[in-house]
């Protein structure tokens, strides 16, 4: 630290910002890894297939595939546009 | 008994052929019958690092395709007897590679009684990092403390645990250890960098050696002499600490400290 420093503007501590963010993005990827890969895919043409009947938003279907015991269970969440005020429509596979 | 050790890392740049070069010329040094090889089809650097490079006859993909002979393609290092590089091929596509030819040479390493074969893996996680890590019995995972190699490293790990030899038989993992390069505590102390509690903290797995960031590491590669063999580099005396925790014996992590300024530094600051 030198005699001159305080003339310098204090730089925020950047490497809590990195591990914050990493942390974040990490357990999100983790979460992500072993389901199947078709997932991306099916759930983009699910996409379009919604997208015929009700504009929804490009981020409107999500899908998770969780472990109950024995069997996977693949949870398809569809929000559906502020218009119709309707909740989300859940259906599981 | 022959141990696979891939060095890995998912980003470039962060000192994996630079790692393979020093930890091989490690573990030679203690008496082990090591070969070390370049994955990085079209991409051959580990020659250069090692200094070998106009001695390159026959590379691993000669000896896949049968058109030489292992023992031909085996570059003795001139320091080290019980040390040999096997260059990867400079001319072909990275499709020359095959998992069967893969598991075939590294059968012949066991065969010829290596204790160790070191895999220096290309970046990325296409065909010829897949190849490097797939019969691996331990990683190294290289990591830079920077936000897109550690994120990379993640997904290494992930790799590591799902598409090995060792994950698909369902036995003993292969074993993981992170090896911090590029480290400097001048900057963890300031706040600019994340330190090895933060990487480890985020990946989760334990650390085998912190190198830091040191001139060193590119006089070394200008000279073509890996830079374990350097002492006066607190870069090669880091490696040395890893090869010897690799093998077993406890050493404690060292150069994790600011280095002292001088008085016109401390008054002017840097």
């Amino acid at each position: 630290m030198g005699i001159f420093d305080f003339l310098r503007a204090r730089p925020k501590n950047t490497a809590t910002i990195a591990k914050e963010r990493l942390r974040i993005i990490v357990a999100q990827e983790r979460s992500a890894r072993g389901s199947p890969d078709y997932l991306p895919l099916l759930r983009r043409e699910l996409l379009e297939v919604i997208r015929k009947y009700v504009n929804v938003d490009q981020d409107a279907v999500d899908i998770k595939v969780e472990h109950e015991g024995e069997h996977d269970v693949l949870e398809l969440t569809v929000t559906l546009p502020d218009k119709s005020q309707a909740p989300a429509a859940a259906g599981e596979v | 008994m022959t141990e696979f050790i891939v060095v890995t890392s998912g980003k470039g740049g962060v000192g994996k052929t630079t790692t393979s070069a020093s930890i091989a010329v490690g573990l030679a040094r203690h008496g082990k019958k090591v070969a070390v090889i370049d994955f990085d089809v079209g991409l051959r650097n580990l020659d250069l690092i090692m200094g070998c490079e106009r001695r390159v006859v026959y590379d691993f993909v000669n000896v896949i395709h049968a058109e030489c002979t292992l023992k031909q393609a085996l570059i003795k290092d001139k320091r080290f007897e019980n040390l040999h590089v096997l260059a990867a091929s400079q001319t072909r596509d990275k499709d020359a590679l095959t998992k069967d030819g893969v598991e075939r040479v590294l059968n012949e390493f066991r065969d010829e009684g290596f204790d160790y074969v070191v895999c220096d893996s290309p970046a990325g996680i296409e065909k010829g990092a897949f190849l490097a890590m797939y019969f691996a019995d331990r990683a190294i995972v290289v990591v830079n403390p920077e936000v897109s190699s550690v994120r990379d490293s993640d997904r290494i790990l992930g790799l590591l645990s799902s598409k090995t030899r060792r994950a698909e038989a369902g036995g003993d993992p292969v074993k993981q250890h992170l090896l911090l390069t590029r480290y400097n505590p001048a900057r963890v102390a300031s706040g600019d960098m994340m330190s090895i509690e933060d990487v480890k903290e985020i990946l989760g797995i334990e650390v085998l050696g912190i190198i830091p960031e040191s001139e060193g590491v590119l006089a070394a590669s200008n000279a073509g002499v890996p830079v374990i063999l350097d002492e006066t580099s607190h870069a090669g005396l880091a490696y040395d600490d890893a090869v010897a925790r690799l093998l077993g014996q406890e050493r404690p992590m060292r150069f994790l400290d600011v280095p002292k300024k001088g008085i016109l530094s401390r008054l002017f600051g840097s």
